[in-house]
Parts: structure tokens; C-alpha cells; sequence
């Protein structure tokens, strides 16, 4: 019983570690950044701890710095994080009978935590929800940290860190990648990039992502209706 | 700024944040998932990725060559290394640091 306890441990343990890398480097520059706009270590963990969104946290250290209104730090929220409720969407299935650690699964639902764990346990995981669960802490675990590291490197790093933030990119594209070859079907993925692109060119860099999401369900929607029609 | 202005910040964020995450479970937390949801759950991340990859690359100017040329050629390192040893470690590590060098050096 202990013993595969402990499995599941190494498991979760290994399945997380593509993401150990993403969060220790990202979490760090939060943490170099929001240090650099005068917030230090406990600013830096309390945002990890209880925001716990990269891109948004990215976006939190220009809006607490510049003082922004509480609303308008709610909107650009919402914008920002919309994306979350595709993911809770596509989740509620996977997340089902997760029993006591439900909460958390949902709390800590992060791009990165989604895209290890849309894809299921994996074989042989006897109870799923531990398994996820386990995914999702580490994962936290490694924000938080890179985010404290980030805070106390503050000013006392010996080389430049331009261009860091690439990390993000290199990530999701990884993610790309590998969910092509995975998938017989690629319209799925061409109908995000397209609609991506459409809607930046249509509404600017700062406002595309809500039409986007609005036109990939159309496109999905109306993807679903032709393969039907087919199967029928 | 008052710290307490930047924790009510750190707050709000954190609730909308929270808000966006728990809304579909509760919303569909007591009947069978539609058809139609369970259908958008399975095709979605494919779309929603795609979507991601573009959103990061938002910020690519075609005007200017040091932008979009060290973009362009470390997309296709990670894509490349991705294809041929298919270990994410490596495809992120390697595009970040080829970034890095290209943003920092030689543009």
C-alpha cells in the first residue's frame, strides 16, 4: 500500500517535471520583475499562492506598480483568464469523483497543469484524482519557488535576462507539437491558430483574445454539425 | 500605492481568477455533461493551444527584422528538437536559451 503510494508519488513526480522547468524559469523572472517595481519576497508568494496565473501575474506587476483601480484590474482579469473556463469545460469529465482533492483541482487549473493533465492518467493509476492532484501541487510548488528565488536574485544576477520570457512561447508550442502527433484530426488546432490570427489582425494585440475564443466555438460548433451530418 | 491598495488588488485578481475556474464545475456539477460540452472538452485543447502559440507571438513586429526573425528561427528550433527527440525539457530549454542569444547578440 505504502509502496505504491509512493509510485503514484514518482509518477506525478516525473509527468511534472516538463513543467519544473517552465515554472522554476518563468516564476524566477516574475519574481526578478516584481522585485524590480519594489515588491519583494512576500509580494512575490502571495500573488503565487493565491493568484497562481503566469501570464496574469506578468501582467500584475504593471498594474500593482502603476496603481491601477480595482476595476480595472478585474476586467483585465477576466480577459486575461477567460480562457479558464474552456479548460474547467473540458475538464469536468476527467476532474469527476475526485472527491476531497476537486477543490484544489480547480483552484490550481493553470495552462500548464491543463496540459498535463487533459491528456488523462496515465496507465495503471488505480485513483486518478491523487493522481492530479499530485500533478497539480508539484507544479504550484515549483511556481512559488521560482517566484521566491526570482525575489531574492532580484538585482544580483551577473548576466542579462532579455529574451527569458521566450520560455512561455517555447511551451505552448511544445504543447503544439506534440498534440499534432497525437491527433489524426488537425482541424481542431488550424481552426485555433486561424481564428488566433483573424482576430489580431482584426482587433489588435490587446484585445483578440475573447472574439478568438467566441470564434473557435463557432468554427468547433460548426465542425461538429458537418462531421455529423457524415456520420449519419 | 498603499500596500493595502496592491492586497486589494492581489485579491480581486485572485477572486476573478478563481470565479473563471469554478464556474463550469458548478455550472454542470449535478447532471450528465451535454453531448455538445463533452464534445468542445475533447477538441478544444487542440484549438486552445493553437490559440496560445499565436497570443504569445502577439506581440511579433513584421516591420522590424530583430523582432520577428529571432522568434522565427527559435519557434522552429523547438519544433525541430521536439520532432526529433520529442523531450520537453529539451525543446524549451533549447529555444529559450537560442532566443536569448539572438535577441541579446546579434540583433
Amino acid at each position: 500500500m505504502l509502496d505504491m503510494k509512493k509510485q503514484l508519488i514518482k509518477t506525478a513526480f516525473v509527468a511534472s517535471l516538463p513543467v519544473m522547468a517552465g515554472y522554476l524559469v518563468l516564476g524566477t523572472g516574475f519574481g526578478i520583475l516584481l522585485q524590480s517595481k519594489g515588491y519583494g519576497l512576500l509580494w512575490a508568494m502571495a500573488m503565487s499562492v493565491f493568484i497562481y496565473a503566469g501570464s496574469m501575474q506578468y501582467l500584475a506587476v504593471d498594474l500593482l506598480s502603476g496603481g491601477a483601480s480595482l476595476i480595472t484590474a478585474a476586467l483585465t482579469t477576466l480577459m486575461v483568464n477567460a480562457r479558464h473556463l474552456f479548460y474547467g469545460v473540458s475538464m469536468i469529465d476527467k476532474y469527476k469523483n475526485t472527491g476531497r482533492h476537486k477543490p484544489y483541482l480547480i483552484f490550481a487549473l493553470t495552462d500548464e497543469t491543463y496540459s498535463l493533465n487533459c491528456g488523462g492518467a496515465p496507465e495503471g493509476v488505480e485513483d486518478p484524482g491523487r493522481y492530479y492532484f499530485l500533478v497539480s501541487l508539484f507544479n504550484q510548488c515549483y511556481w512559488v519557488i521560482g517566484s521566491a528565488l526570482g525575489s531574492l536574485l532580484g538585482t544580483v544576477l551577473p548576466f542579462s535576462t532579455e529574451g527569458i520570457d521566450f520560455s512561455l512561447t517555447a511551451l505552448f508550442v511544445t504543447v503544439f507539437v506534440e498534440q499534432w502527433k497525437s491527433s489524426k484530426d488537425h482541424v481542431p488546432a488550424l481552426i485555433g491558430v486561424a481564428s488566433a490570427v483573424l482576430c489580431l489582425l482584426v482587433f489588435g494585440m490587446d484585445n483578440f483574445l475573447i472574439p478568438t475564443m467566441f470564434l473557435i466555438t463557432l468554427a468547433l460548433t460548426a465542425y461538429k454539425k458537418k462531421e455529423g451530418s457524415r456520420h449519419d | 500605492m498603499t500596500d493595502l491598495h496592491s492586497a486589494a488588488l492581489i485579491a480581486v485578481m485572485a477572486l476573478v481568477t478563481m470565479a473563471l475556474r469554478f464556474l463550469p464545475f458548478l455550472i454542470f456539477r449535478n447532471r450528465e455533461t451535454p453531448k455538445y460540452i463533452a464534445y468542445l472538452g475533447r477538441v478544444l485543447p487542440y484549438a486552445i493551444m493553437g490559440m496560445l502559440v499565436v497570443y504569445c507571438l502577439r506581440g511579433v513586429s513584421f516591420a522590424a527584422v530583430g523582432s520577428w526573425l529571432p522568434a522565427l528561427i527559435s519557434c522552429a528550433l523547438v519544433v525541430a528538437l521536439h520532432l526529433w527527440k520529442r523531450n520537453t525539457l529539451i525543446s524549451i530549454i533549447g529555444g529559450t536559451v537560442c532566443y536569448m542569444v539572438l535577441v541579446q547578440m546579434v540583433f
